[in-house]
């Protein structure tokens, strides 16, 4: 199934202390796709992307970016291999200001002067709310804001694989829209491959090209999209809907 | 008037040396959460090191740098070998490991260099100065006491404020976790911090035990005195720790001079365990608390 995948997780099994949140889970994410991860809550969702990252180390399986076994490394490597993760609830780094929050998105390579700036200017273009507010604490940021700016800082360092965790939570449905929005963007202009854990999952089958349910911290349905979300027993056990 | 000028100025010396050691604590516990009890002590050792440096060199400044440079070195090894172990375990594991360090330190010095008062040479002269006939109760040392702990300050500000190793830092004390995710080695920069505190620690040592005399446990009180300054400023805050140092220092001054017709000076420790205790009671976020209420 890897004809080059850019993302492979291959029987990840991993948990906190004595509770198994992750119990032999395979996703495969191709190039610049988006990949919905779906399920309910205490499903594993979140467990898995913070695997993905580095942030919890899985007792076992393999993870592979582009090819590369970087299992077992630290979020610091991850970052520095290409992925990008956006944990939940707007991960912004309030006491900082935005552009500082911003100048963190370009700490995991090395980067000119000149080149960093060219890039801060790019991310001000693509998020002119946050131009304005560059000199702000991030704290004064409104939901909407907040997220648009911890997917600015995650951008910054060009990742390959960008993993979000709830980007519409607690956003007001036209904000959410917005976020969608810019999913689906960052896919097909900029070759960005996304997975996207979602609570709605009405709304990340619209946009995936994959989707992935999770129970229990196992896999029990991986196929494209617009299946899944025709699939009428599965959105009733599994997604709610 | 001009007992309030003298008690105020030498306040705002001690004060200094308070406030370098409330930033050595603030600078740890924003970046591990830990308080470190063992920060008076490694003070301690780093100015032993530099008052044999000094009878060696029969040069002051190379016993302070020295000074510094070790407090630089002990800062980091301690939080390589004595504090990363017992990172992720139960806070009250690192907190009785740096009381451990604390009474480690305190004994090698004994068997090193003995337990009896040393007296610490000045780089300045101790008579002191006069604004015209009116004595400010201050000396040329002590101008340089308070000057060296501002100047150091504000060059660590400065660095924090401005430069990407500082934004690092911040970024780690405040979101570790996002931090790592964006690549920042958060280990590494929590030594930075360690071996920063440690120049502080050490900074404030040389500095002030000319006035308290050298021995193994000579700066116990100084570091409840800086305890005490931190958690006036709300032990998160930079600036609070250096106006809770300042605070400290001129109120403690102001009861050594006029309390008790001239013996308020043995009631100082006491009346700073007592301020200590009043704020955690009142004001547990401290005074200058800024305690922004953080989302996670």
């Amino acid at each position: 199934m890897s004809e080059q995948a850019a993302l492979a997780a291959d029987g990840l099994v991993a948990g906190y202390g004595g509770v198994t949140a992750l119990d032999g889970v395979t996703i495969s994410a191709g190039l610049a796709t988006i990949t919905a991860v779906l399920g309910a809550n205490g499903a594993g969702k979140t467990t898995l992307l913070r695997t993905i990252s580095g942030l919890v180390k899985p007792r076992r399986g393999r993870i592979q970016i582009h090819g590369a076994d970087l299992t077992g490394h630290g979020p610091e490597d991850m970052a520095r291999n290409g992925v990008a993760h956006v944990p939940e609830g707007h991960s912004v780094i309030a006491e900082l200001t935005v552009e500082e929050n911003l100048r963190i998105g370009m700490m995991s390579g090395k980067t000119s002067r000149a080149d960093r700036g060219a890039r801060l200017a790019e991310a001000y273009e693509r998020f002119r709310p946050l131009a304005d507010r560059r000199r702000k604490l991030a704290a004064t940021l409104s939901g909407g804001e907040r997220q648009m700016l911890a997917i600015a800082r995650a951008l910054l360092a060009r990742p390959r694989v960008l993993l979000l965790d709830e980007p519409s939570l607690g956003l007001a449905p036209r904000v959410m829209a917005q976020v969608m929005d810019m999913v689906v963007r960052l896919s097909r202009e900029n070759g960005i491959t996304i997975v996207l854990v979602e609570q709605n999952a009405r709304g990340a089958l619209a946009i995936a090209d994959t989707g992935v349910v999770l129970n229990l911290g196992r896999v029990v349905a991986t196929a494209d999209a617009q299946t899944l979300a025709q699939d009428v027993a599965l959105r009733h056990h599994y997604l709610g809907f | 008037m001009v007992e309030f000028l003298q008690f105020t100025l030498s306040g705002v010396v001690f004060g200094m040396v308070y406030a370098a050691i409330a930033l050595s604590l603030v600078l740890i516990w924003r970046g591990t959460r830990l308080l470190n009890f063992a920060q008076g002590g490694m003070a301690m050792f780093t100015t032993f090191i530099a008052l044999e440096v000094v009878y060696k060199t029969g040069e002051y400044w190379a016993g302070f740098v020295v000074a510094l440079a070790a407090g630089i070195l002990l800062g980091a090894v301690v939080e390589l070998i004595v504090i990363r172990p017992t990172i992720g375990r139960p806070e009250l594991n690192s907190v009785i490991v740096t009381i451990g360090l604390l009474i480690m330190l305190e004994g090698l010095a004994g068997i090193f260099y003995g337990g009896q008062y040393r007296s610490f040479p000045t780089a300045f002269s101790i008579t002191g100065l006069h604004a015209g006939r009116t004595p400010l109760g201050v000396s040329r040392f002590d101008v340089f006491v308070a000057v060296a702990v501002l100047v150091t300050t504000l060059l660590l500000a400065i660095a924090f404020r401005y430069s990407t190793a500082g934004l690092r830092m911040r970024a780690a004390a405040f979101n570790a976790t996002v931090a790592r995710l964006s690549g920042i080695r958060v280990a590494r920069v929590l030594t930075v911090g360690w071996a920063l505190a440690g120049l502080l620690g050490a900074l404030a040592g040389v500095l002030i035990s000319p006035s308290t005399f050298l021995y193994p446990n000579s700066m116990d009180s100084i570091f409840v005195y800086g305890f005490t300054a931190a958690v006036i400023g709300g032990l998160d805050s930079p600036p609070g720790a250096v106006a809770g140092g300042l605070i400290l220092g001129v109120g403690l001054s102001y009861v050594g001079g006029y309390v008790g017709g001239g013996r308020g000076s043995d009631l100082t420790a006491i009346v700073a365990m007592g301020i200590l205790v009043l704020v955690l009671m009142l004001r547990p976020a401290g005074i200058f608390g800024g305690s922004v209420l953080r989302r996670v």
